[in-house]
């Protein structure tokens, strides 16, 4: 009996971030603004998560909370919990820096060092982070995984600048996996992107989430549906509904959510 | 409407074309090689150079760009990095106050905190004159650079969980950097042309002199000095140091202005 039920334990998927009554706020006390209310879900170890909603819901402020770099706006602020493998992202023994080598983050525009090459922006992370990593071979193991290398093998040394948009954000992603993270936060990273560009980065995400956890904000509903396991849709700041990805978009429980994912607001 | 634009190019291009015109012309005949390398010679006698005054230029320039440049780029990088605050709105403000105040002032007040206790011009007190004329700018300029940096890169360094001073460090300032030496060769090249706060405080000298507690000659108070004399010979030889000294701020601007083209993304 209790093997049964170890094996089960085992088996069931491991809570890799755990969101608890986040509320998040801009500005000063007097002019809050609420960006997040009471948000509580949990993300299993290895599934994507995506994050809908209309612009200005949060969504952007939500992934920020996660790698603290929220608390780096002047005046805002956030209360409730953010829990990455059962631990308090916010106890006083896990430095924000130390956090956010675990948690590593993709950004809407593509943003490589524009002073450094192709190589110097795949390990900027580890080299200004001051790690010991082989850093020839992290180059050429990073740019492998996200399938930039036979693109770039030749002019490793060229400006990163001189890439085009989709491979920027590409090797930017290569960026924030260089460090070696254990979650990745992915902000809209196609939306600047044109649709050849943006299916090798949905294709990179898929390969990649076995051994990540992903959570993604994205405004393309069809991309969710390509991309994630789990789906949250975000109203206002408050979380009006998650679930596994086909339910959210054939049967939601919630009407806002169908009236949101059929198109007849947002 | 277009006549008009181009009446004024030719109005405001004018006087700078016949200036430089009339310098190389005119200065052109002073230049020989014991023009750069000799002393002044006394009136009536022919030759001399204003060998001294290069060497002293360069002493009271160099001296100043090593007060003045880590003092202008480190009030431009607190503007920039935290001067948000009430504090910084005051640095901010005196930085204008301070651009503005007219270069003979500045001289004034160098001879009052240099020349006044030290007893005697030297070149360390021109120097201090020039610094403070450098840094007002100088701030403003570093801090629109270092602003200039899209906030973007920083926050893609501290996502990497790369420290903020690191950030600071590596990310902005490697950015700014070609814009930041821009705004040095600038301000060097606008405190190498001025005269006035050098009047009283580096005075002139005859001599060669190395020595930055010793009076110094300079290249713009011996045009000044020469250019007001009666002496025909003194007058072709300010507009030969006028050339000289053209020629070296011309060559920093150009400088800075290529780098400035060459490092733009």
């Amino acid at each position: 009996m209790t093997d049964a039920a170890d094996v089960d334990r085992i088996n069931e998927p491991r809570r890799k971030l755990e969101l608890i009554r986040l509320s998040a706020w801009f500005g000063g006390a007097r002019e809050r603004t609420w960006a997040l209310r009471n948000v509580s879900l949990t993300v299993d170890e290895g599934s994507v998560l995506c994050v809908i909603g209309p612009s200005g819901c949060g969504k952007s402020t939500l992934l920020r909370c996660v790698n603290r770099m929220h608390e780096l706006t002047p005046r805002a602020g956030s209360e409730g919990s953010v829990l990455l493998d059962g631990e308090d992202i916010h106890s006083s023994e896990l430095d924000p820096v130390w956090l956010r080598r675990r948690v590593g983050m993709v950004f809407q525009r593509p943003n490589v060092f524009p002073t450094m090459s192709i190589r110097e922006n795949v390990v900027a992370g580890l080299r200004l982070t001051g790690s010991r990593a082989d850093l020839e071979e992290t180059v050429e193991k990073t740019l492998q995984r996200i399938a930039l290398w036979a693109e770039v093998k030749d002019r490793l040394d060229d400006p990163a600048t001189r890439l085009s948009g989709g491979q920027q954000q590409r090797l930017c992603i290569a960026r924030a996996l260089a460090v070696e993270p254990e979650v990745l936060l992915m902000d809209e990273p196609t939306s600047a992107l044109d649709p050849i560009a943006t299916a090798k980065i949905e294709e990179l995400i898929d390969e990649l989430k076995h051994r990540y956890t992903i959570v993604m904000v994205t405004h393309n509903m069809q991309q969710a549906i390509r991309v994630s396991d789990y789906t949250a849709f975000l109203y206002v700041g408050e979380l009006v509904e998650i679930g596994p990805t086909t339910q959210i978009f054939t049967q939601p429980e919630r009407r806002e959510t169908e009236d949101y994912v059929t198109g007849k607001f947002g | 409407m277009r006549t008009l634009c181009g009446a004024a190019v030719v109005a405001a291009l004018l006087p700078l074309v016949s200036l430089l015109w009339l310098v190389i012309s005119r200065g052109a005949r002073a230049l020989s090689w014991s023009f750069f390398t000799r002393l002044p010679a006394p009136v009536g006698e022919p030759g001399g150079g204003i060998g001294n005054a290069i060497v002293g230029s360069v002493t009271i320039v160099g001296l100043a760009a090593l007060i003045g440049l880590p003092v202008g780029l480190g009030a431009g990088l607190f503007l920039a990095e935290r001067g948000d605050g009430r504090f910084g709105q005051a640095v901010r403000f005196s930085a204008e106050v301070l651009a503005s105040v007219p270069s003979i002032v500045v001289g004034v007040v160098a001879y009052g905190l240099v020349v006044v206790p030290m007893g005697r011009f030297s070149a360390l007190a021109g120097a201090v004159a020039l610094a403070l004329i450098m840094i007002p700018p100088l701030a403003r300029a570093s801090e629109e650079m270092v602003r200039l940096v899209p906030s973007t890169l920083r926050e893609a360094s501290l996502a990497l969980g790369v420290p903020a001073w690191r950030t600071s460090v590596s990310i902005v300032l490697r950015t700014a950097l070609v814009g930041l030496v821009h705004a040095c060769l600038l301000v060097v090249a606008r405190a190498a042309g001025e005269t006035a706060p050098l009047l009283f405080t580096s005075l002139n000298n005859q001599y060669w002199n190395l020595r930055p507690d010793q009076p110094t000659a300079s290249l713009t108070v011996q045009i000044f000095n020469y250019a007001i004399s009666p002496y025909e010979e003194w007058h072709e030889q300010a507009w030969g140091a006028a050339l000289v000294l053209i020629a070296i701020v011309g060559a920093l601007s150009i400088g800075a202005r290529t780098l400035a083209r060459r490092g733009a993304p």
